[in-house]
C-alpha cells in the first residue's frame, strides 16, 4: 500500500537514534488522542459493530443466536446480491467512463482559453454538484414523468408516445443521466484544478516543435494530470458501488422498476429496514465494502502503474 | 490517504470485533411483562395521579382527542408525534424496540402489520385490562384485526370497508352504467379507455394492500396462521377469480399506471383521468383535502361483485392503538386509548372525518344520514355501513405482512411491467414470503 504514494519512496526516512532508546515519549499520543478518540468512535466501532453482528442471527422466531460465518457463506450465494452487484457493475462500465468522458472534454475546453465567458460556463457546468442529490434526483423524476412531466409533454409536442425512462428496461438509463448530470462538472473542476498548474513553459516549447493542439493534448495534457484521471476513476468506482440516494428516491416513482435489492446498498437497506435482518444486512454491506476496496484499490495501482 | 488507512482499520476493525464478540452476547432482554389484571380502580388512580404519555400516530383526529383529554384529567399530558405514516413509522418504531430506548405508549398500527407487533410480543396484551369485553361495540372485520392468538392486543380505531368511488361525470358524459360486478367494470374499462383513450377506469400500478383486498372479497385467503406456523397459497379458487379479472385489465392495458398518493394520481382524480377507485371508506377527507377541483364530481358505490347478486366487501386500511411493551405508564396509556377509540374520543373522530369501527357509531342514524356535500349531497355513509357488516372476518394477514408488501412490487410488480402473468407474479410473491418465513423460524408450509 505504500508504493501507492510515490513521494514516501522519494524521500529517504531519516535514521531515528530515538527508535532504539527506552525513554519514550507520550507527548505525540497527547497531540493525536483527540483525533483517535473521535476516530475510533465514529469510525473504528461502527466497522467493528458490523462485523460482530455478521457473526449472529436474530429471528422473529427464536431470538437471537451465533451463526459464525453462515452469513457470509449465505450472501456469496445470494443471487439477489450478485444481480444487485452486476447491475451497479454495467452502471460503472457505462456510465462512469460517459461522465469523465464529459467533464474531460469540459476540462480541455476550458483550459484551451477559447472558449468565450469561461467563468460562467465552468460555474454553470459545475451547478448541479451544488444541487443536494435528493432535490436532483426529485427534479428529475418529475421531469422523467409520461403524463405531466417534460418526457409527458415533449411527447405530446412531436405526437409520439416517448418510452418512459421508468421502466424497468430504461431505469438504469435514467439514473445515470441524473448521475452524469450531477457529477460532471464535479470532475470537471478536479481535472481542470490539474490543468491549471501545468507550466505554461510545456507548451511553448510543444509549439515551437511544432506540435499542434491535439498532439498538446496527448503528448503533455493528459500525461500531466493522470494523477487526477486516476482520482476521478477511483471516485466514480466507489460512488458506482454506492449507488443509493437516485434509486431510492426515484422509488416510489417506479416502484415494479427499482425492486428493493436494486443496488447491494439499497439491498442492504431493505433487508435491515423492511426486512429487520440486521445482521445479514450487515454481512451484505462488509462483503461490498470489500469488494469495492478490492476494484478500487485494483483501479488505482493500474493507473499508477508507469508506462501504463 | 484516506483509502489506505481504510484499509488498515479494516484489519483492526476485525480484531476489536473479535475482542467483542468475546463479552457481548445475543441481548436476552427480560420480558418484565406480568399478567396481573389492571382494573378499572387502577386506571382511575392512574389518570388522577397524571404523567404524560407519548403517543405516535399519523390520525390526523387524535389532536382534538388529546386535546379533550387533557382537560378532562387535568395532570395528564398527552404527546402527540407524528413519526411518519404506515411503514416509515414502523421502521421508526422498530428501531426505538430493537434499541429499548425513546418506545411511545401509544402506536399506531395497521391491521395487517399488527400480527408482527403481537407475535413477538412486543405489544401488550390489554386482557388484563378488559379489553376483551368492549368486542361487541366494534364490527367484525376490525376487531379481527387487532386479535392474534386469542389475545387482544390494540383497540380498532379506525377500519376501511371498501366501496367504489366513481366520477360521475365521466360516467354520464360516456353514458358508461356503474358497474355492479368486476365483469362489468372490465366492460366499462373499455369503453372508458375507447371513448377517450387518456382515460382509464382506475389507476393501480401494483399495490398490495389493494391486491390483497382484492383477494379477501374474492374469497381467497392465501395466509393460514396459526401462532408461529403459516401456510401460504395464492392458488385457491379466489385467487383465480381475482386474476382471471385483472389480468385482462392489465392484458388490455386498462389501468393507469400511477401510483397513489403521487400528484400524477391527484390531477388523475380532478381531471377525470382516473374515472374510479376501489378504496376504503377513510377516503372521503382525503378526497375533499386533495381533490377540490373535483367537488361534486364524485359518487359512491357498493363495491363491485365476483359474482352476479353477491354482496362479499373486504377492508382496505384501518388501524388500531396499541400499547408497545416497553412503553411506560400503561394503565394512563390504556385510559387514553379507550377513551380515543371507545369511549367521548369516537364521536370527536368522527365529526372530524373519521371512519369508526364501532357498531354504536355505524348504526346510529347521525352517522348514516349525514350527506357528504363533496359527493353531491350524498348519504356515502349508508353504503360504508353496509359494506362493513358484509366484510368476512376469517381473513388474516401474514405475521409478518409488513416484509411480504415490501417486496410486493419486486415480485407481483413484474406483471404490471412485463409479460409476467399475474399468477406467476403472486407465485413468486408467495415463495419469497415462504423464504423469509422460513429463514425467520416460522414454520411454514407450502
Amino acid at each position: 500500500m505504500t508504493t501507492l504514494q510515490p513521494r514516501a519512496a522519494a524521500e529517504p526516512r531519516p535514521a531515528s537514534p530515538r527508535a532504539r532508546g527506552d525513554r519514550r515519549s507520550w507527548t505525540g499520543w497527547g497531540f493525536i488522542g483527540p483525533f483517535v478518540a473521535v476516530f475510533a468512535l465514529v469510525f473504528l466501532a461502527p466497522i467493528a459493530y458490523s462485523v460482530h453482528l455478521s457473526l449472529y442471527r436474530t429471528r422473529l422466531i427464536g431470538g437471537t443466536a451465533f451463526v459464525g460465518l453462515d452469513n457470509y457463506r449465505q450472501a456469496l450465494r445470494d443471487d439477489q446480491f450478485w444481480a444487485a452487484l452486476g447491475r451497479v457493475s454495467l452502471f460503472l462500465c457505462v456510465q462512469v467512463p460517459i461522465m469523465l468522458g464529459i467533464a474531460l472534454l469540459v476540462a480541455l475546453a476550458l483550459d484551451s482559453g477559447r472558449l468565450y465567458g469561461r467563468n460562467f460556463f465552468r460555474v454553470s457546468i459545475f451547478l448541479p454538484y451544488a444541487v443536494p442529490a435528493v432535490v436532483a434526483t426529485l427534479m428529475w423524476g418529475f421531469m422523467y414523468g409520461t403524463r405531466f412531466g417534460l418526457v409527458g409533454d415533449l411527447g405530446d409536442a412531436f405526437g409520439v408516445p416517448l418510452p418512459d425512462p421508468l421502466s424497468p428496461h430504461l431505469v438504469l438509463a435514467s439514473i445515470g443521466n441524473i448521475v452524469t448530470w450531477e457529477f460532471a462538472g464535479y470532475n470537471m473542476l478536479i481535472f481542470y484544478s490539474a490543468l491549471r498548474v501545468v507550466p505554461h513553459s510545456l507548451y511553448e516549447a510543444a509549439r515551437i516543435d511544432g506540435a499542434g493542439q491535439f498532439r498538446v493534448i496527448t503528448a503533455i495534457k493528459l500525461p500531466a494530470i493522470r494523477g487526477a484521471l486516476v482520482i476521478a476513476t477511483v471516485f466514480s468506482v466507489i460512488g458506482s458501488f454506492q449507488l443509493f440516494n437516485e434509486p431510492s428516491i426515484l422509488q416510489p416513482l417506479a416502484r415494479n422498476a427499482i425492486t428493493t435489492d436494486y443496488t447491494p446498498n439499497y439491498y442492504t437497506y431493505s433487508l435491515s429496514f423492511s426486512g429487520q435482518q440486521h445482521n445479514y444486512s450487515a454481512t451484505v454491506a462488509i462483503v461490498m465494502g470489500l469488494i469495492t476496496m478490492v476494484i478500487a484499490y485494483a483501479v488505482q495501482l493500474r493507473g499508477m502503474r508507469k508506462g501504463a | 490517504m484516506h483509502k489506505h488507512s481504510r484499509h488498515l482499520l479494516r484489519g483492526i476493525g476485525l480484531v476489536c470485533a473479535l475482542a467483542l464478540g468475546s463479552t457481548a452476547c445475543g441481548g436476552s432482554g427480560d420480558g418484565g411483562s406480568d399478567h396481573r389484571a389492571v382494573s378499572a380502580a387502577d386506571i382511575r388512580a392512574a389518570l388522577k395521579k397524571g404523567g404524560t404519555i407519548t403517543v405516535w400516530a399519523w390520525e390526523p383526529t387524535l389532536e382534538q382527542v388529546a386535546a379533550d383529554f387533557e382537560k378532562a384529567h387535568p395532570g395528564v399530558t398527552v404527546e402527540l408525534v407524528n413519526a411518519g405514516t404506515g411503514n416509515e413509522q414502523y421502521k421508526a418504531l422498530q428501531n426505538a424496540m430493537s434499541a429499548r430506548k425513546g418506545v411511545p405508549d401509544v402506536a399506531q398500527i395497521e391491521y395487517y402489520a399488527m400480527g408482527q407487533y403481537a407475535l413477538t410480543k412486543q405489544l401488550t396484551d390489554l386482557g388484563p385490562f378488559g379489553a376483551g369485553k368492549l368486542s361487541a361495540g366494534f364490527s367484525p372485520g376490525p376487531w379481527n384485526g387487532v386479535k392474534a392468538g386469542g389475545s387482544v392486543y390494540g383497540l380498532p380505531m379506525d377500519s376501511g370497508p371498501m366501496a367504489l368511488f366513481y366520477n360521475k361525470r365521466v360516467f354520464d358524459k360516456y353514458r358508461i352504467k356503474v358497474p355492479t360486478t368486476w365483469d362489468e367494470y372490465v366492460d366499462a374499462a373499455r369503453a372508458l379507455h375507447r371513448a377517450d383513450p387518456k382515460a382509464y377506469i382506475t389507476n393501480d400500478a401494483g399495490d398490495a394492500g389493494f391486491t390483497t383486498s382484492l383477494l379477501w372479497q374474492a374469497g381467497s385467503r392465501p395466509y393460514k396462521v396459526d401462532g408461529t406456523k403459516v401456510r401460504i397459497d395464492f392458488s385457491d379458487q379466489g385467487a383465480r377469480t381475482y386474476t382471471g379479472t385483472w389480468q385482462k385489465l392489465l392484458d388490455e392495458k386498462l389501468l393507469a399506471p400511477v401510483n397513489s398518493w403521487t400528484d400524477d394520481w391527484y390531477k388523475g382524480l380532478g381531471d377525470g383521468t382516473v374515472a374510479t377507485l376501489a378504496t376504503g371508506a377513510w377516503m372521503p377527507a382525503n378526497f375533499a383535502s386533495g381533490v377540490k377541483d373535483a367537488a361534486g364530481d364524485w359518487r359512491v358505490a357498493p363495491l363491485p361483485q365476483w359474482t352476479a347478486g353477491g354482496r362479499a366487501s373486504a377492508e382496505n386500511g384501518g388501524s388500531a392503538l396499541a400499547l408497545p411493551e416497553l412503553g411506560g405508564n400503561e394503565a394512563l396509556a390504556y385510559a387514553f386509548v379507550a377513551y380515543a377509540n371507545a369511549g367521548e374520543g369516537v364521536r370527536t373522530r368522527v365529526a372530524g372525518g373519521a371512519f369508526p369501527a364501532t357498531t354504536a357509531q355505524l348504526n346510529s342514524e347521525e352517522f348514516q344520514d349525514t350527506g357528504f356535500p363533496y359527493f353531491g349531497g350524498q348519504q356515502a355513509n349508508k353504503i360504508f355501513a353496509e359494506s362493513a357488516a358484509n366484510v368476512a372476518d376469517d381473513w388474516s394477514y401474514l405475521p409478518y405482512q409488513v416484509y411480504a408488501n415490501s417486496v410486493f412490487n419486486d415480485t407481483v410488480g413484474k406483471a404490471y411491467v412485463s409479460g409476467t402473468r399475474l399468477t406467476d407474479g403472486l407465485k413468486s410473491w408467495q415463495d419469497a414470503s415462504v423464504e423469509y418465513g422460513d429463514e425467520q423460524g416460522f414454520t411454514v408450509e407450502k
